[in-house]
């Protein structure tokens, strides 16, 4: 980004002649207007993809009246909100519950600033990036043990809390898992860790060993945990408290909070992608730098877009876990098999510090072995279980 | 210029947010305002350019401790009540006290001779950090480790009732 700011304020340049923090300040501005905006697109297309997605799974048809196929619904539902009256309880605490959904909003956009979508397409890539991230998306815990405080609501406080209990404890394994990527690259760099790897699947983390390839699923797990989705969303369980930290929120408040969420599933996958997944490394087919920049982002959003949609089939798939079962899976599972994960992964490192072909393309065949069985089984279950489909949902 | 108004704006934002935790009546709103003074601390770190310390001041006061204060807060029965939130208590043994460690800490900044470097090019720090800690500073590394397992171990004799004698 400084580069880019430089170049800008350069004689000739169309910011010539602006003193230099001024001109950081307005690059700064633009940046994080392009990245808002994006965000807003991002989560806003999301929760109506997310929406159609799990009516396809659950035999329904689910939105599809505003626009073609419904792809306008999420901007009624915006402009609904936004015209909706915004609701302070009397007896809540009136700064802090006013606050709550802007330290959330703050957490969540923070980590898109080290979130590489192309070569050099990055707002700060900062030296310790992953960090970064990891620390600066605890903001969103504490609007969230903010708002359940504030509303002065028994089902708020508990969802808030539950909330806080998972994202304590579903860091650890998270963060365990990106110890073992940091391993083996040196660098806490997003660009860096995503230039440690290369286009092509065998070139990707994930196959790079066995240890890489556990700690991809345990920081899917993890992260989907942290990202309080279903089957981990216990902090807004609607069976048992209403909505959670979010019940006694409305309007635009309320909106922002799920704007968060859906967001915060974009983010998942991103992070994902560009640590175990190649991130936007594309063969160079293209002398253009601008064509080829186009070309690596879209590889990024495919990616990432992908794990999203991963994460909205587990969601319409698994049932809620119990609070006990949410606490034993972390920390008797997922914590230990981290751990485990990580010492081998030192063992690795050390016996071979440049990795190994050999088990390299047995990782690749093992993931395609397991991708064809999965492949084979849906089949069979089509088959064997002929669902009927009532609905037509495209119709 | 901006550098400095900047800095001061920042300094300024942690020490009211400390100011806040410790004169607000309420101890909820004492450990969010600990929030930002923790915030503002990074901050610090960031413009002495150690990038590591800021992110990792962030990642474990913030995330970490921060949470688990207002997790253990939350818990607790009528916290909003004044009277058993943020009693103040002992005035005349508190001002002494705040006095005498004033007055030492202002030695130590006038008698520090402070090292000052170029604010315009901060290295990466993570590197010589990770080489300092498992080189020269290996023995009082390994030694916090044993004083935080000691801590897990009594946490746990605590907490379990079979384990207790």
């Amino acid at each position: 980004m400084q580069q880019f700011a430089d170049g800008l304020m350069e004689p000739g340049g169309p910011l010539a002649g602006i003193s230099t923090p001024l001109g950081y300040v307005l690059v700064v501005a633009l940046f994080a207007f392009l990245i808002l905006n994006f965000i807003m697109l991002v989560a806003g297309v999301t929760s109506w993809v997310e929406r159609r997605v799990w009516a396809r799974i659950q035999s329904r048809i689910g939105p599809n009246r505003v626009g073609p196929q419904g792809v306008l619904q999420w901007l009624a539902d915006g402009i609904k909100n936004i015209m909706k009256e915004d609701i302070v309880p009397e007896q809540a605490d009136r700064f802090l519950f006013k606050a709550a959904p802007y330290l959330t909003m703050m957490g969540f956009f923070g980590a898109f600033a080290c979130i590489p979508f192309a070569d050099g397409v990055i707002a700060a890539d900062l030296n310790v990036g992953v960090l970064y991230i990891t620390a600066v998306t605890a903001l969103v815990v504490v609007g969230i043990l903010m708002a359940g405080w504030s509303s002065n609501n028994k089902w708020a406080l508990l969802g808030g809390i539950r909330s806080a209990a998972q994202i304590i404890s579903y860091e650890i394994p998270a963060g365990l898992a990106v110890i073992t990527v940091v391993l083996f690259t040196g660098t806490l760099s997003m660009q860096g860790i995503v230039e440690a790897q290369g286009a092509a699947p065998w070139k990707w983390f994930l196959f790079a060993n066995p240890f890489l390839f556990v700690a991809f699923f345990v920081f899917f797990t993890a992260a989907l945990a942290e990202g309080n989705r279903t089957p981990f969303d216990l902090p807004e369980a609607e069976s048992e408290l209403v909505a959670g930290a979010f019940t006694e929120y409305s309007g635009l408040r309320s909106l922002l909070f799920f704007l968060v969420e859906w967001g915060n599933l974009y983010v998942i996958g991103a992070v994902a992608t560009a640590l175990f997944l190649g991130g936007w490394r594309v063969p160079a087919v293209t002398d253009n730098p601008v064509l080829l920049g186009v070309l690596q982002f879209l590889v990024f959003f495919g990616k990432s877009y992908f794990l999203v949609f991963i994460a909205m089939w587990v969601r319409g798939t698994l049932p809620r876990v119990r609070v006990d079962q949410l606490m034993s899976l972390c920390w008797k599972y997922l914590v230990p098999i981290s751990f485990v994960n990580m010492l081998g992964a030192m063992v690795f490192f050390v016996l071979f510090p440049e990795g190994s072909p050999v088990v390299r393309f047995g990782m690749v065949a093992f993931g395609a072995a397991l991708l064809v069985y999965f492949l084979s089984r849906v089949v069979f279950h089509i088959r064997r279980a002929r669902p009927e489909f009532h609905l037509s949902p495209f119709a | 210029m901006i550098y400095a108004v900047l800095f001061y704006l920042v300094a300024a934002f942690t020490v009211a947010c400390a100011a806040g935790v410790a004169l607000s009546r309420n101890v909820v709103y004492s450990a969010f305002a600990l929030m930002g003074a923790l915030f503002g601390t990074a901050g610090m770190f960031a413009f002495l350019g150690a990038d590591f310390v800021a992110t990792v001041q962030v990642l474990v006061y913030v995330g970490g401790i921060l949470v688990l204060t207002l997790f253990a807060i939350m818990l607790t029965h009528q916290i909003s009540e004044v009277r058993v939130s943020n009693r103040s208590v002992a005035a005349v043994p508190a001002a002494v006290l705040i006095a005498a460690v004033a007055g030492v800490l202002l030695l130590a900044i006038l008698r520090a001779p402070w090292k000052t470097i170029d604010p315009t090019a901060p290295q990466a720090t993570t590197y010589a950090i990770g080489e300092l800690f498992l080189g020269r500073f290996l023995l009082p590394f390994e030694l916090a480790s044993i004083v935080l397992l000691t801590a897990l171990v009594g946490a746990i004799v605590l907490s379990r009732k079979e384990l207790r004698g």
